[in-house]
Formats: structure tokens, sequence, C-alpha cells
């Protein structure tokens, strides 16, 4: 999957599962603040990201995560590394 | 000094109406909300008969991480909690600045349950199941998701005693009162009634056969009867201290005066007739009253052979010849199961406020049993005062609520 259909699918399942608006997803928005995550969204997050591209991200993942183009960068290296 | 317990609030989402005057309406005009579902045919259910509850929209009224916790009969209890508050004056304010307690009849979360078992089936990791599953896979969903959307900080649990769940509840929030242990206490039942939650009902071969008349096949104490219905939805019930009532101003709906409680110490499924009548008999000694003070008798009767008779027979030990009028309600609504107990005490409550007794609707041929009490199939308007309401459960549990208006 190419970085930018990983953008185009991930903001998509964001705006269906956390109901937020398209247009708060910016880049170098902030992810846990736009999307008023607490530790049980991270559940979901989890959910919604394997429904969209197969790939189960972890804890571990999360670590170092700010911003969303933080959050594409790190999945799109996961969808590589599964594609291998 | 035991306290006087009064309702100030009732709310009710339910297959014969979404609010009380809905529900009144259709009490009156004896309107059935049974259904024949095609979906439950092909799901491979002897009887596809059901009681039609829509469901509610609960978007714009609530926020996601809240809604996602909520089964279908957490979403029904929240609508009817809604309009109980209201009726009762209680807002958000109120409840955050007093003590309001929680005991809620529930007794089964099937749906929640399969569809987080069916994705473990499939994708062979809990880390898919998603944060929702665990809250609403608990038989307590209704009161934990009630106590947190409305911050409720008093007495928080759920109550599981089969079909008499929300007679008991109420019955449990009236013991919490009258000791002075609660000034308020939101009780009720809520039942989910989706294909997965029926379906093992269903295997017992106890739900009516007659798909081809769904509104005349639910015909409790009629000699043709041939089994009960599946329904549900949610009712909730303010009870509350005649002294909360009057220091806030709240509408005073009735008085609870009695509640009785027994177990059959029998069979799991076949009713007997001592178990209700020692309840009846109990309800109406907490009340302070004798059998022939009683005017109006809610039936549980569900439209099954055995279960109807056995509670006829417990009717007339109590109330002998020339006993009070009685109405089964799930003549119109089908058993509401968990719910029922608290439903059918709304019911009731509203035919005393408004003067009349609903109709047991179907009731065409009395059989012997049914014969020997006064079984009404037509609505009757008639002003009572007080009432007594029947629920009783798998397992032989059985609870009677003795109930008079406030006027």
């Amino acid at each position: 999957m190419e970085m930018n259909e990983i953008i185009e699918k991930v903001n998509e399942v964001l705006v269906d599962e956390f109901e937020v608006e398209i247009d708060t997803i910016k880049p170098d928005a902030n992810l846990r603040e736009t999307l008023d995550l607490d530790s049980l969204d991270y559940v979901d997050l989890v959910v919604a990201i394997e429904s969209i591209s197969g790939v189960k991200l972890g804890e571990e993942d999360f670590k170092g995560i700010e911003t969303f183009q933080d959050f594409y960068d790190v999945l799109h290296s996961k969808v590589a590394e599964k594609q291998d | 000094m035991e306290k006087r317990v009064v309702i100030t609030g009732m709310g009710i989402h339910s297959c014969i109406g979404t609010n009380l005057d809905e529900v009144k309406k259709s009490l009156y005009n004896g309107t059935s909300g049974i259904i024949f579902d095609q979906d439950r045919k092909d799901f491979g259910f002897q009887s596809g008969l059901t009681g039609n509850i829509p469901k509610p929209d609960l978007k714009p009224l609530l926020k996601r991480r809240q809604r996602i916790s909520m089964g279908e009969e957490s979403e029904y209890a929240f609508m009817a909690t809604i309009e109980a508050f209201e009726n009762a004056k209680i807002d958000q304010e109120y409840i955050d600045n007093n003590e309001v307690g929680l005991i809620y009849g529930n007794d089964s979360v099937s749906k929640s349950i399969i569809e987080a078992t069916d994705i473990m089936r499939e994708k062979m990791d809990t880390a898919l199941i998603g944060s929702g599953a665990i809250f609403k896979s608990m038989n307590s969903t209704i009161t934990m998701n009630l106590s947190t959307i409305f911050r409720m900080r008093g007495v928080n649990m759920t109550i599981s005693a089969a079909c008499a769940s929300g007679s008991h509840s109420i019955g449990l929030a009236f013991l919490m009162i009258k000791n002075g242990l609660q000034d308020i206490v939101v009780c009720g039942g809520g039942q989910e009634v989706n294909k997965y939650a029926m379906s093992s009902f269903d295997a017992l071969g106890v739900f009516s056969p007659d798909e081809d008349r769904p509104t005349q096949a639910c015909r409790p104490f009629d000699s043709t009867r041939n089994g009960l219905i599946p329904s549900g939805g949610g009712a909730t019930l303010v009870v509350e201290s005649y002294e909360s009532a009057v220091k806030r101003g709240a509408p005073i709906i009735a008085e609870i005066l009695g509640y009785g409680f027994s177990s059959n110490g029998g069979h799991i499924s076949t009713p007997n007739v001592v178990g209700p009548s020692t309840a009846m008999k109990r309800a109406i000694e907490q009340a302070k009253l004798s059998p022939k003070d009683i005017e109006y008798i809610n039936a549980h009767a569900t439209s099954t052979p055995i279960g109807d008779a056995n509670e006829a027979k417990a009717i007339y030990e109590v109330f002998g010849e020339n006993g009070p009028y009685v109405s089964s309600t799930k003549s119109l609504t089908g058993h509401e199961c968990w719910m029922a107990g608290a439903s059918e005490v709304i019911y009731s409550t509203l035919m005393m406020q408004n003067n009349f007794i609903a109709p047991n609707l179907n009731f065409e041929n009395p059989d012997e049993d049914a014969k020997k009490i006064n079984i009404t199939g037509k609505t009757i308007d008639k002003k009572f005062d007080i009432y007594l309401s029947n629920s009783f459960g798998f397992g032989g549990t059985n609870s009677a609520l003795v109930l008079k208006k406030m006027n």
C-alpha cells in the first residue's frame, strides 16, 4: 500500500470510528488530542487499523507517535514489513 | 423509623409505545405489539413471533465512548431512564449534588457475547475484539452504563432473577428506601429481544406457533393458549422516600406498600401454586391489607398452559370467590422477561392513574382454572386505588408488589 492510499484509508476509518470531522485530521495535528483518545480508545484504534490494512499495531508501535504523520509513517513501515 | 416509599417517575421503551402516553393509549385500546419476523424463521426458530421494539437512535444523545459500551438492553433502559428522570423532575445537576441509587433487572447479554466470540473465532486475537465488548457482555451492563452516563453515586447493582428481575429490583429499592438506606433509587428492567437472545428459549418449544395471527397468538388464561411470545425493551421507575419527594416538590404517582417474595423449591421451569401464592400473601401482609382490598391484579400469565393454570389456582387460593379484576398485559406486549416485572408496574400504574383496566387480549374461552377468577377480556373504565403485580421466573423465583394510588 502506498503512502497516499494509507493516508486516505486511515483518515476515512478514523472519521468513521471516532466521529471527528475530516478537516480536523492534518499531518501535523496531535493524534491523541484530535481523536480525544483515552486508554480504551487505543484498543479500538488497533481494531480499526487492522480492518483496513491487516496490520496489528502493538503498544510498542505507539511509542513516539505524536502527530498523524508519525502515525502514517509507522503504519507505512508496518505495511511494508508485512508485504516483504 | 420506617419510611414511606413512593414512585415519582416512570419511563418506558416497549413494543406498545416508546413513551408513557403512547403506552397508555395502547393499553386502553388493546393494541398489540406482536409481529412475525421472517429473519427468526430463517435463523431456525420454531416460532418467528416477537415483540416489535423500535431501535432508539442514541447518536444525538450520547458520545461514541458511551455508546460503544451499550448493548440492546442498555439502549432501551437508557431511553426509559431519560423519560423517568424527566417525569420525576430530576436533572443532571440534582444527581451531581445528591446521592441517587440504581438497582436494575437484567439477566442476559447474549448478542454481545456472541458477537465478541465470533470475532475471536475469525481473528484468533483478543486485541481485535474492541474495547466495548467487555462492558456489553457482562450481566450488569445496564447498571454500569446508566451509573456512568448519569454519574450516579448511590447503590449500584444488577438484579438477575429471570423473568422476575424487574419486579425484584423494585422490591429491593423499596426495602432500601423503607429502611432509610437510600432516598432515591432508580430501578427497572431491561431486555434484549434479538434472535441470539431468544433462540435458546425457543429451543424449549414454548413460543406460540400461531405465526399466521401474531396479534391473536398470545392468549393468557384462554383455553386455546399454546405458548408465549418473546419481547423486551426498557422500563425505569424512580422510587423515592415520601419525605424526599415532598421536599423536592416532585410529582408523587403511587406508593409502594408491599413486596412479597418466595422460591418454589421445585422444577427449574415448571411453576407451582404455593410459591406464587406465598409471594402474593406476603406482599398483601406487608402492605397491612387484606386480599379484599386489592382491586386489580396484573397477572404474570405468559400464555403457557401450565404457567397460567397454576397462577389462576394461586390467585383463587389467595383471593377466593369474587376476587379482583385480573388481566395479563403480556397479551399485548408478549413476555418482556427481565423487564416485565418493572414494565407491568408501569402499565398498571398508568391504568390506575387513568381509571381503566387494560384487557387480557384474546381471552375468549376460559379453562376450568380461569373460570374461577375475574379475568377481563375487555377494557374496563373503572377507578381503582390499589393493585397487585405478579412476576415469576425460571428457577421458581417469585415476586409480588402491592401499590396504591397517591391522590
